[in-house]
């Protein structure tokens, strides 16, 4: 008996520091507080909270909606065409070895700090996947089916529009999304090129403190989970019922 | 060194020569001085001081990926002798791979600490969905006919899973580990943020000087290509089999 | 797989290194065992002294020359540069993780202990004093100061202060409204930056955006700061005297520090008197004229800094 309560509060006095440093960082993120190293100022709170959550938002959005722009439509129609294979699955491989670091440090160092130079570096990160997915998705709808589509009279754009898109979705979706989490990781080292995104919290731990920096960690896994449970459902939705179906 | 000391005035202690003074004007500055892309002179001359973070960013993607892939191939054994893992463990490889890495280190701060550890867990725990999907897939993929023919000749369930199923999900699992070590080479360059050095220590130093940003995220893209040619030669040997059947 | 990727960087590194020959310029100079030389102690070597320094160029260059002066004299020397704000350092203190850093008098009084900047003294001794004697309030103590001294500044583009007749900090008044001031992210709650600014000056910006100090002058080149915090000591406002100026501190609101040595009583009395003689005897060379000197290696040129204050070690006579 007292040999188990022993252990017991053994472990809660393991526990015990990061408990409270857990607890701390739930604090900053709710009440603005003056932590040890603040010097007077007061960080923290949901105002800061809220406000630093949509400008990673903005960011993460602007850069995933400029990779689109620029990815989809060439992913499509390549694989449309059937070409540059090399190009679009070569690109893929050569995205994921692009050092997040050094792309936001080259492109603060080249063309400055400031919301759009984030944006442009970010969108590099999301073009491949998207590029790639869009390209794999287009290639593998059954040949037959597009045939068919032709035969039925369809241009070439209706074809790709009404058959091989639908059909590409699900592929296309797992590029987006894997586009997304990366992008979204990366708007957290935002703050080294003058945008202050929630990794504020975690890179200026001159400014927040210990509590400041949990608290902005756990922001950051909590936003990006929920950015990728949404794109999770919306693929869900967008999948067209016939493949579900086929699917399962 | 001591012949220039012999041709200067002696200083008296603690004060400098007056030649320890550089001149510098606009016309006499160096490439590393200007607002150059890239200064060869400089990436000469100073290429040793990346040998350190280069190596220690190899070693920290080495030992994550192989802790990465150690657990994600006992939890990968587990799913598929027991169907019912498979959802949870999908789920819970997911959730640890959507944790932004930067988040994840300081997640483990008051837990692991500040150091190499901390960033240990963090990528390892990064790869195992990566890792895991590609070995249930390939697993997947393995045509019930062999396996009925591997019974067929008497093999038990647990010898066919290694001469037989494992051998032939093989291209997969190391397209998987593939993905996984060249993202995982990319990630590493955060790791100085949570104490565990590698290339991200150099970029972050000289932040705003193109010709280290180029050179130390050069540094870890060839990394990534090294890491990736291995694992692709690795497989070939270790799968002769299909280059038999291309040929 | 370690091993041959290590294999192969080798390889390439060393391509690298031999496509070309060395051409190192001989440019230190100075007297071989001096009069002014450290003496190893080899009492020293029983004990490990941690030097850390604070997140910018000079503060990095000072711990090196601390840290090999203190390596001269036989101590086992480990460094953890590059630390942080000065809170960061200053915790890193208390808790033991470092035996010391080199601190600005100047910022010790006003961010630590809350010294109105107008009544902190100009004399570097006093000063040095009046930090000390707060530091030994909270368990912390001081060595002696520099011969240099280092200020935060406004800075900006001499175009803009020409275009905006600026040159002393109060001509900001009601200009400051429609300008952006960029500085590092501590600058925001600092007595001799933003929140000085803003108090003393009474000034509001358009914006302020917090950037690694590493930055300080990219963002002018770019035009995306029209003001920006600088050093005092910065080798760029000498070195490119036609294209930056500093505004007039006319408030006093950003004094000038000299650098202390902040470090715990029980380091010094572990360490033994030779500790604190070497930190003063090789921070007497440094001038506010070597520091630009130092700073401007590593700052322009990107020479390492452990490599720079060697050559000031060498060259002040203090080490052969």
């Amino acid at each position: 008996m007292a040999e188990g309560g022993g252990a017991v509060s053994a472990a809660l006095a393991l526990a015990a520091p990061p408990l409270a440093s857990f607890q701390g960082a739930v604090e900053f993120i709710f009440t603005p507080q003056s932590s040890s190293v603040t010097g007077g100022k007061t960080v923290g709170g949901l105002e800061q909270v809220v406000e630093l959550t949509l400008t990673q938002l903005e960011v993460t959005f602007l850069a995933l909606a400029l990779a689109l722009a620029v990815a989809l439509p060439i992913g499509l129609y390549l694989g449309h065409r059937g070409t540059g294979e090399l190009l679009a699955v070569g690109l893929g491989n050569a995205g994921r070895a692009i050092p997040e670091l050094a792309l936001i440090a080259f492109m603060a160092a080249a063309i400055g700090v400031g919301l759009l130079n984030v944006t442009i570096a970010l969108a590099i990160l999301g073009i491949p996947p998207i590029l790639t997915n869009a390209f794999v998705g287009v290639r593998q709808v059954d040949r037959a089916s597009v045939d068919a589509a032709r035969g039925m009279g369809m241009s070439e754009l209706e074809v790709l529009r009404k058959v091989e898109l639908p059909l590409a979705v699900p592929t296309l979706m797992t590029g987006v999304r894997g586009a997304t989490i990366n992008i979204v990781a990366t708007a957290t080292i935002a703050p080294l090129a003058g945008v202050l995104t929630l990794g504020d919290f975690i890179i200026n731990r001159n400014v927040y403190g210990d509590d400041g920096v949990l608290a902005g960690a756990i922001l950051v896994a909590l936003l990006a989970l929920a950015l990728e449970l949404s794109l999770a459902g919306l693929q869900r939705a967008l999948t067209s019922k016939g493949l579900k179906v086929s699917i399962a | 060194m001591s012949a220039a000391a012999a041709a200067l005035p002696l200083a008296a202690a603690g004060e400098v020569g007056e030649g320890f003074f550089r001149e510098r004007s606009a016309d006499t500055r160096p490439c590393q001085a200007t607002d150059a892309l890239f200064c060869f002179g400089w990436a000469r001359d100073n290429i040793g001081e990346y040998v350190t973070p280069a190596i220690e960013h190899v070693e920290l993607v080495a030992i994550s990926v192989v802790v990465g892939f150690a657990i994600a191939f006992a939890l990968s054994l587990l799913a598929h002798r027991n169907a019912w893992l498979r959802p949870p463990l999908l789920g819970a490889t997911g959730v640890l791979y959507t944790i932004p890495s930067i988040a994840f280190f300081f997640l483990l701060l008051p837990i692991t600490g500040f150091g190499r550890d901390s960033a240990v867990i963090a990528l390892s725990a990064y790869t195992l969905q990566i890792i895991y999907r590609n070995t249930m897939t390939g697993l997947a993929n393995v045509s019930p006919s062999v396996k009925d023919a591997a019974r067929g000749m008497g093999l038990t369930e647990r010898q066919i899973l290694w001469r037989v199923e494992l051998p032939l999900a093989t291209p997969e699992i190391v397209a998987g580990l593939r993905i996984a070590t060249v993202s995982t080479v990319a990630l590493a360059t955060l790791a100085f943020f949570i104490g565990a050095g590698g290339l991200g220590e150099p970029i972050y130093e000289f932040i705003t000087f193109k010709t280290n940003i180029i050179i130390a995220g050069g540094l870890a893209m060839a990394i990534a290509v090294a890491f990736d040619a291995i694992l692709l030669l690795a497989q070939r040997r270790a799968t002769p089999w299909r280059r038999a059947a291309a040929q | 797989m370690r091993a041959a990727a290590a294999l192969l960087l080798t390889l390439l590194l060393s391509l690298g290194v031999a496509a070309c020959g060395d051409d190192d310029e001989g440019t230190t100079a100075g007297e071989e065992g001096g009069a002014g030389a450290i003496v190893s102690n080899p009492e020293n070597g029983d004990v490990t002294l941690t030097v850390g320094s604070k997140n910018f160029t000079e503060q990095i260059v000072l711990g090196e020359v601390y840290a090999q002066a203190l390596e001269a004299a036989g101590y086992e020397v480990k460094k953890r540069l590059n630390l942080g704000s000065e809170t960061v350092a200053r915790e890193a203190v208390k808790s033991g993780q470092i035996s010391g850093y080199p601190e600005y008098a100047s910022t010790a009084l006003t961010s630590f202990f809350e010294v109105d900047p107008e009544k902190v003294p100009a004399d570097a001794t006093e000063a040095y004093e009046e930090a000390k004697a707060d530091f030994e309030e909270e368990g912390l103590t001081a060595f002696p100061p520099t011969p240099f001294a280092s200020a935060n500044a406004v800075g900006t583009l001499k175009k803009t202060a020409e275009e905006r007749d600026l040159e002393t900090v109060s001509d900001l008044e009601g200009q400051s409204q429609e300008m952006t001031l960029y500085g590092s992210p501590e600058c925001r709650q600092r007595i001799d930056c933003l929140a000085g600014l803003e108090q003393y000056y009474d000034l509001k910006f358009k914006k302020f955006v917090p950037v690694d100090i590493g930055l300080r002058y990219t963002v002018l080149d770019n035009n995306q700061a029209d003001l920006s915090i600088l050093f005092t000591t910065d080798a760029q406002l000498a070195a490119e005297e036609d294209k930056y100026v500093i505004l007039e501190d006319d408030k006093e609101v950003f004094p000038a520090g000299n650098v202390i040595w902040v470090t715990t009583p029980e380091v010094v009395e572990e360490a033994g008197p030779d500790y604190e003689a070497t930190i003063t005897q090789v921070q007497e060379g440094l001038t506010l004229k070597v520091m630009q000197e130092l700073d401007a290696r590593v700052e322009l040129e990107k020479e390492p800094a452990a490599e720079v204050a060697a050559e000031y070690l060498e060259s002040a006579g203090y080490t052969g």
